[in-house]
């Protein structure tokens, strides 16, 4: 892990989140959004998590920006560009931040590098998977699913 | 110089005020949802960096969380976007200032 990388990747993930909550025009406040979330994956990378990194492209990257720009293009008629910006928003915001980087800062054994380690394999993650975490993985398919119905559901048109 | 946890700490804080700050302050009900999905990465950042960082070889139950983590996301995307269509159709505007019918 270097620091450059870090830098790098910090700055990139963090410019695309601002431009994503902050630039009027929808479709590149989305676009910015799967950066973001792409720069969050190369974080994944660098901590070592690979597969989490994957699945945060995939689900991310993949479905969840599609999701939105198409949710954009179905409903852009009257809403092309987002006028309204609260500025009690931002405040309240930037005071949560305070908070969290005094608290961060005020906590001492923080400052530890990483140590050297075996990576996690696949295997490992799908062992526990199939083991400790069998009745959280069953639930999160009834979850899936029940989204998967409700979405339907909701935008199914009414007949009569 | 290699980043210390504190470092992740920090970027993952401002990735969470970021969010905040879009669910907070945007009137459009898109970004209030893009809002809470980066609030939910950065709660899973922090997950694996204390994973990362703990004592090593550690079970592995921050990368199970944030695996967790972004299924349950992506359900809440999905149905927050249905939600979305459905508020469109129905009061022909996504701006959650003028979805006030339910107001007292």
């Amino acid at each position: 892990m270097n620091s450059a990388a870090f830098s790098i990747i910090a700055v990139l993930t963090l410019a695309a989140a601002l431009a994503a909550a902050t630039l009027p025009k929808l479709v590149h406040a989305a676009l910015s959004f799967a950066l973001a979330f792409l720069g969050v994956a190369a974080f994944y990378f660098l901590l070592g998590a690979e597969f989490v990194g994957l699945i945060q492209v995939f689900v991310y990257v993949g479905a969840v920006a599609v999701l939105i720009v198409f949710t954009i293009l179905l409903t852009r008629r009257d809403a092309e560009k987002d006028r309204g910006f609260n500025w009690s928003g931002a405040l309240i915001a930037l005071a949560v931040f305070a908070g969290l980087i005094w608290a961060i800062c005020k906590t001492t054994d923080l400052s530890v590098a990483v140590t050297p380690t075996r990576a996690l394999t696949v295997r490992q993650i799908g062992e526990a998977l199939m083991t400790d975490y069998v009745w959280p993985l069953q639930c999160v398919g009834v979850l899936l699913t029940a989204a998967l119905i409700g979405a339907l559901v909701l935008v199914m048109e009414e007949r009569r | 110089m290699n980043p210390t946890l504190q470092l992740f700490l920090i970027v993952s804080a401002a990735l969470f005020c970021i969010g905040l700050l879009a669910a907070l302050s945007r009137r459009h009900a898109i970004f209030i949802l893009i809002g809470i999905e980066m609030m939910l990465a950065a709660a899973g950042l922090n997950f694996i960096a204390f994973w990362r960082f703990g004592p090593q070889p550690a079970p592995p139950t921050g990368v199970m969380v944030a695996i967790f983590a972004i299924a349950i996301a992506a359900a809440e995307a999905t149905v927050g976007l249905a939600l979305v269509l459905v508020v469109y159709r129905h009061f022909r505007t996504t701006n959650v200032d003028q979805v006030d019918q339910l107001k007292g």
